[in-house]
């Protein structure tokens, strides 16, 4: 970490305030944030959503929506004041001052230019280099930034390119013109931990090299121990806390900063009680499905999302499987289900062959695995109460509306709501809660097993720490087996019995977890691990 | 905020609503106020407007009173701009719904089906079954109705598409609800606020088919119609220029009328999406 | 995909629809009431039982429904789209007759309202809230609603009757006999209006389209991308906005080609435009279905072609496309 004590600040913010319009949820988005970074340093602002984080970046940069302004304080960049320049002063400091890179690389380059142009255009915008130069300049970047066969891509559209490629051409591009500054808003939270750990090494390497000072916004607290030199917490506009990584990760002051460290799940997982040995509830053997993208002309191109794939589950067991995206994961997760119907391979519940039954047998047999999903703001219908979607199982399978109706309070009151919710529209709560309705639906029809796609990832970390918290006690109470399909082996270390490692469609390890993460053999498992970020500081 | 709120901030809309109003009073007034068929010759030919205070819009090249025709006018225009709407929602979401949901082949197939009366010229199209099949109100409607209904089918395959991925409607699936039940209780009634939106644009579209095909003379000759006195009046411009005017303007408030309308329905059927980005 | 792949997969897709237009005719004709044979003989076929025999015999109208279907085919295989009893002339040659006025036309009209729609769609996105973007918004809406025909007659009575400033009716002045430049400008000028208000709808919905897409694209994250380069408003406008912004306006240009051949009727029959609308005009009037039919047959697969253009063209503007098949 470097040495940034005394050094004249880079970006001094000073008592920013910026208003929300009339009838947002609060009056300002940021409330008298004062921050400062230093020449090389590394600031993280860290903070749930909606906590105001990217709107600093934002207002930094002169890029605020139309709607928020600017209401107070300054905003110094190496002692100017960036609030009270005009449109055209700005547009001089974006790109040469300050760069900025952002959290969906699929979105964020234009998709009708090359990689090239797109660089070239950043040295057009303020004038600098020639035709001739800014090619070789272009080159020597798209190398830095570690892209493989820089002359070819250069040429190539972004579609051509990976995720991972297309945030590495976002760093090269907000570098072109070695920036004081550079600012990062989430600029890994779409990318595999993979991808992410090699880019969160590259951003600090980069940093290291030319000296840039970087405001880095995340709400991930294993990316912060990574990267941070210095921590600002932020809670609703308000900022809590700051100070040195050290200090704050270790010796937090704040409430808030304890509570949302506290929830960060840890990746030594816990002592589990052992499972009863019994007959599986669930049982998968050779499951496969390919997805063949047909064209007009031509070969179709095939994608194994599932090869082979065989597991079991026992009843009040977990089983976690895990992989980046594209493994085939949640393939394998909703084939279990049937709600994609599998190619081969065969699917048992208890004695029942699932993967059999026809269509009106399918129905009836539904209820007894069922799903949690991962959006909870898609996941449940606008159009209906959630007395009418938590009942609605259960009247699918013969069972009164009134005695539905009547289970379905129940059922709120077991996932921690309370029962008169039944008569309220799902916008009217927030994305914690109605996950615990959509558990609440799985519930309502009392199921042997319990499919959790991604049940938590879309949550903040404190909510996600609670909804952990009810399943791991559902399944205590009700016996239930969980197949856990997640992308981050934090929450897999806590909530799981066992392990499976997917990779492209294949199940390449399995063990309980504790034994896995002790001792990985895979060599994929092994990256997977080690590129959790913040592995040393939270448990290893 | 309500939808009646939402629907009044746009200005618009409201004026729509007030002109559509009024055309639909006086369509439904058409007998109380012109008891007479439109049809009668009933003054000298080409008075001009106010001439007589009897003839506020004047005659036409036989004498017809133009007021007359204009209020009759109205009935025939509404009826066929609605019911030749029906018609195409008839074929159009059943066709889209069936698509969207089955996907695969029959998606493609069903498709390939819209694409081809997409991509033929549909006046044309109007023109020569109106023709074909002579003249009336039901080869008029029917001719109007098939060719509006792809871009419904258009839209509600795209909507249930994009519904049937979604997880609630996978989570109705996993529930074992039928496959009627999830289309009729899940998925369309979260399509029915565009399909009204477009609906009533497609009113709109089709008094200007309808008005289209009746200046051409393809109108049934026993309704009195808007287009058809515009056509009418073609040959005597330059002295009697009102006889085309009064019915084309009528045409051109109603439909505008209609526009407005469906804007502000789009706006307070989808708060979310209404009004660009400021 | 290369080109020539993709070209010969849109070719054989365009003679998909011209065969199903051929069966929408022959169905078409059967559908109607009556006799088939007065239908194709058209008016002049009443008074006349010779030829109504020699019609039954020509397209075996005696014989099975799918032999008569066969001959029907055959004949739209070769081309032959039927005669004319009432000018005496085949329906093929009186439609190649009248082809070029027509493509002149739409083609005019179909330059100017894309043109013109997308400036005014960029223009009115660009001060989106603005009065500019009031007015453009405005003006399409009314465009947008008035019936073409009408405002052909309102213009023709204005800018030619009562101003002067453009000629009445007609493709190019009778008997004037230019040659050359002279005759390409007195065509031209004769183009004005019919082209105008042809364009007119179409302008609007275009300008309506490129609006909504150029605002839509104004939050897409590469813009932000192109504004924290620090580039120029004018620059990500042009450069990032509207180059992705007129890709769906482009494609839905060329999914409403078929709109414009048939505004074309009602615009030529306003100004005696002599192209196929008028032809078709006029087929009406006389009852000539014959002509009719082959009208329809002959736009459609004007429209065929064209769609195979702008789809050649949105390949060249799009990058994803080749990728993506």
């Amino acid at each position: 970490m470097a040495d940034v004590s005394k050094a004249e600040p880079v970006l001094s913010i000073e008592n920013l305030t910026l208003a929300l319009p009339p009838l947002a949820d609060r009056a300002h988005a940021v409330e008298n944030v004062s921050l400062s970074i230093a020449p090389g340093e590394t600031l993280c602002i860290v903070g749930e959503s909606g906590s105001g984080k990217s709107m600093i970046a934002h207002a930094v940069m002169g890029l605020l929506p139309k709607a928020v302004k600017p209401k107070g304080g300054a905003i110094k960049l190496a002692g100017r004041d960036l609030l009270s320049l005009d449109e055209a002063a700005m547009q001089d400091v974006r790109g040469r001052e300050i760069g900025m890179i952002f959290q969906e690389p699929m979105t964020s380059l234009n998709p009708v230019m090359r990689i090239e142009d797109q660089i070239f255009e950043t040295f057009e915008a303020h004038g600098l280099l020639a035709k001739s130069e800014r090619r070789a300049r272009t080159l020597a970047l798209l190398t830095e930034v570690g892209l493989p066969d820089p002359a070819r891509l250069a040429k190539a559209y972004p579609h051509e390119l990976s995720g991972g490629q297309r945030q590495r051409v976002m760093i090269a591009m907000a570098l072109a013109l070695e920036p004081k500054l550079l600012i990062a808003d989430e600029p890994t939270t779409a990318l595999d931990v993979t991808t992410q750990a090699q880019i969160l090494k590259l951003l600090d390497n980069l940093r290291q090299k030319h000296g840039t000072a970087v405001l880095f916004i995340t709400h991930d607290f294993g990316v912060v121990a990574e990267i941070a030199d210095r921590i600002a917490v932020l809670q609703q506009g308000k900022l809590v806390e700051q100070g040195t990584a050290d200090q704050v990760l270790s010796n937090p002051q704040h409430d808030y900063t304890k509570r949302l460290l506290a929830a960060v799940p840890s990746l030594i997982p816990p002592q589990r009680p052992a499972i009863v040995e019994s007959k599986p509830v669930l049982s998968v053997t050779d499951l496969g499905k390919v997805y063949r993208k047909r064209s007009f002309f031509g070969a179709a191109r095939e994608v194994k999302a599932a090869d082979n794939v065989s597991f079991t589950l026992a009843k009040g067991e977990t089983l976690g499987l895990v992989g980046e995206s594209g493994s085939g994961k949640s393939t394998v997760g909703r084939c279990c289900l049937r709600l994609i119907e599998p190619d081969g391979g065969r699917i048992m519940l208890g004695d029942l062959v699932l993967s059999d039954l026809g269509k009106s047998a399918l129905r009836q047999h539904r209820k007894r695995i069922q799903m949690i999903f991962q959006d909870p703001f898609a996941s449940l219908n606008p159009r209906q109460t959630v007395g009418r979607i938590i009942s609605d199982g259960p009247v699918a399978h013969g069972t009164s509306r009134k005695d539905a109706l009547a289970r379905a309070k129940e059922l709120l009151e077991l996932v921690g709501l309370s029962a008169n919710a039944v008569d309220r529209y799902p916008h009217e709560f927030s994305g914690g809660q109605r996950q615990r309705v959509g558990i609440a639906r799985a519930l309502a029809l009392e199921p042997d097993v319990l499919v959790a796609d991604e049940a938590v990832s879309a949550l903040d970390v404190s909510v996600q720490a609670q909804i952990l918290t009810l399943i791991k006690e559902i399944q205590q109470r009700l016996g239930l087996a969980i197949l856990f399909v997640t992308h981050d082996l934090r929450v897999a270390a806590q909530i799981c019995d066992r392990i499976a490692v997917m990779q492209r469609g294949r199940i390449v390890e399995t063990g309980p977890t504790a034994a896995l993460f002790a001792a990985p053999q895979h060599a994929y498992t092994q990256a997977l691990l080690a590129a959790v970020p913040g592995g040393a500081r939270f448990g290893h | 905020m309500n939808f009646f709120k939402r629907f009044a901030r746009n200005r618009g809309a409201l004026i729509g609503l007030a002109i559509l109003l009024a055309v639909v009073a006086f369509a439904l007034l058409a007998p109380t106020l012109y008891p007479q068929s439109p049809w009668r010759m009933v003054g000298r030919p080409f008075m001009a407007p106010l001439a007589l205070d009897r003839f506020p819009l004047g005659t036409d090249t036989l004498g017809r009173d133009i007021a007359s025709g204009m209020v009759h006018g109205a009935r025939v225009s509404l009826m066929i701009g609605v019911v030749s709407t029906i018609v195409s929602l008839l074929i159009g979401v059943p066709l889209g719904a069936v698509a969207g949901y089955a996907g695969g082949f029959v998606d493609d197939a069903l498709m390939r089906f819209t694409e081809f009366f997409q991509t033929i010229p549909s006046f044309a199209l109007a023109i020569v079954m109106v023709a074909i099949l002579q003249p009336q109100l039901g080869s008029i409607v029917l001719a109007i109705g098939i060719v509006s209904w792809p871009p419904v089918a258009r839209l509600v395959r795209g909507e249930v598409l994009s519904l049937r991925t979604r997880e609630y409607v996978q989570a109705a699936v996993t529930i074992g609800q039928s496959t009627p039940r999830i289309i009729f209780s899940q998925i369309l009634p979260n399509t029915i606020a565009p399909i009204i939106v477009l609906g009533s644009l497609m009113i709109g579209s089709a008094i200007l088919l309808e008005s289209s095909l009746s200046f051409l003379g393809l109108g049934d000759p026993n309704l009195m119609s808007w287009g058809y006195m515009v056509g009418a009046g073609r040959t005597r411009l330059i002295d009697a220029w009102w006889i085309s005017f009064f019915p084309g303007l009528a045409i051109f408030l109603t439909v505008l009328a209609l526009n407005l309308a469906g804007e502000g329905l789009n706006d307070a059927l989808n708060p979310r999406l209404a009004r660009g980005r400021e | 995909m290369n080109l020539l792949q993709f070209l010969s997969g849109r070719l054989v897709k365009g003679v998909l629809v011209l065969f199903a237009i051929a069966l929408l005719n022959f169905f078409l004709i059967r559908a109607a009431p009556g006799d088939p044979a007065q239908v194709l003989a058209g008016e002049a076929g009443a008074a006349d039982a010779q030829l109504l025999e020699q019609l039954r015999a020509r397209f075996g109208l005696d014989q099975p429904l799918l032999t008569q279907l066969w001959i029907y085919l055959k004949g739209y295989a070769t081309l032959d789209l039927g005669f004319s009893y009432r000018q005496q002339r085949p329906v093929l040659d009186l439609v190649l007759d009248r082809l070029p006025a027509t493509l002149l036309l739409t083609g005019a009209a179909f330059i100017v309202s894309l043109g013109l729609g997308v400036v005014m769609g960029a223009l009115a996105a660009r001060r989106a809230g603005r009065w500019s973007d009031s007015l453009i918004t405005t003006l399409s809406l009314v465009f947008y609603a008035t019936p073409l025909f009408w405002i052909a007659l309102m213009s023709q009575i204005l800018f030619s009757l009562k101003l002067g400033l453009v000629p009445n009716v007609g493709f190019e002045t009778i008997g004037a006999n230019y040659t050359g430049l002279a005759r390409a400008l007195d065509i031209g000028h004769h183009l004005i209006l019919p082209s105008i208000t042809l364009g007119l709808f179409f302008t609007a919905l275009y300008a309506r389209m490129m609006r909504a897409s150029m605002l839509e694209v104004a939050g897409a994250d590469f813009v932000k991308t192109a504004r924290a380069k620090g580039l120029s408003p004018a620059i990500v406008s042009r450069r990032h906005v509207a180059r992705n912004a007129i890709l769906p306006v482009v494609t839905l240009a060329g999914l409403q080609a078929g709109q414009l051949v048939g505004g074309a009727v009602l615009t030529e029959t306003v100004f005696a435009w002599p192209g196929i609308g008028r032809l078709m005009f006029d087929a009406l009037v006389q009852r000539d279905y014959s002509v009719l039919l082959g009208v329809f047959f002959i736009s459609s697969a004007m429209v065929v072609g064209f769609n195979i253009l702008t789809d050649l063209v949105y390949r060249l503007a799009d990058p994803r496309i080749e990728a993506a098949s």
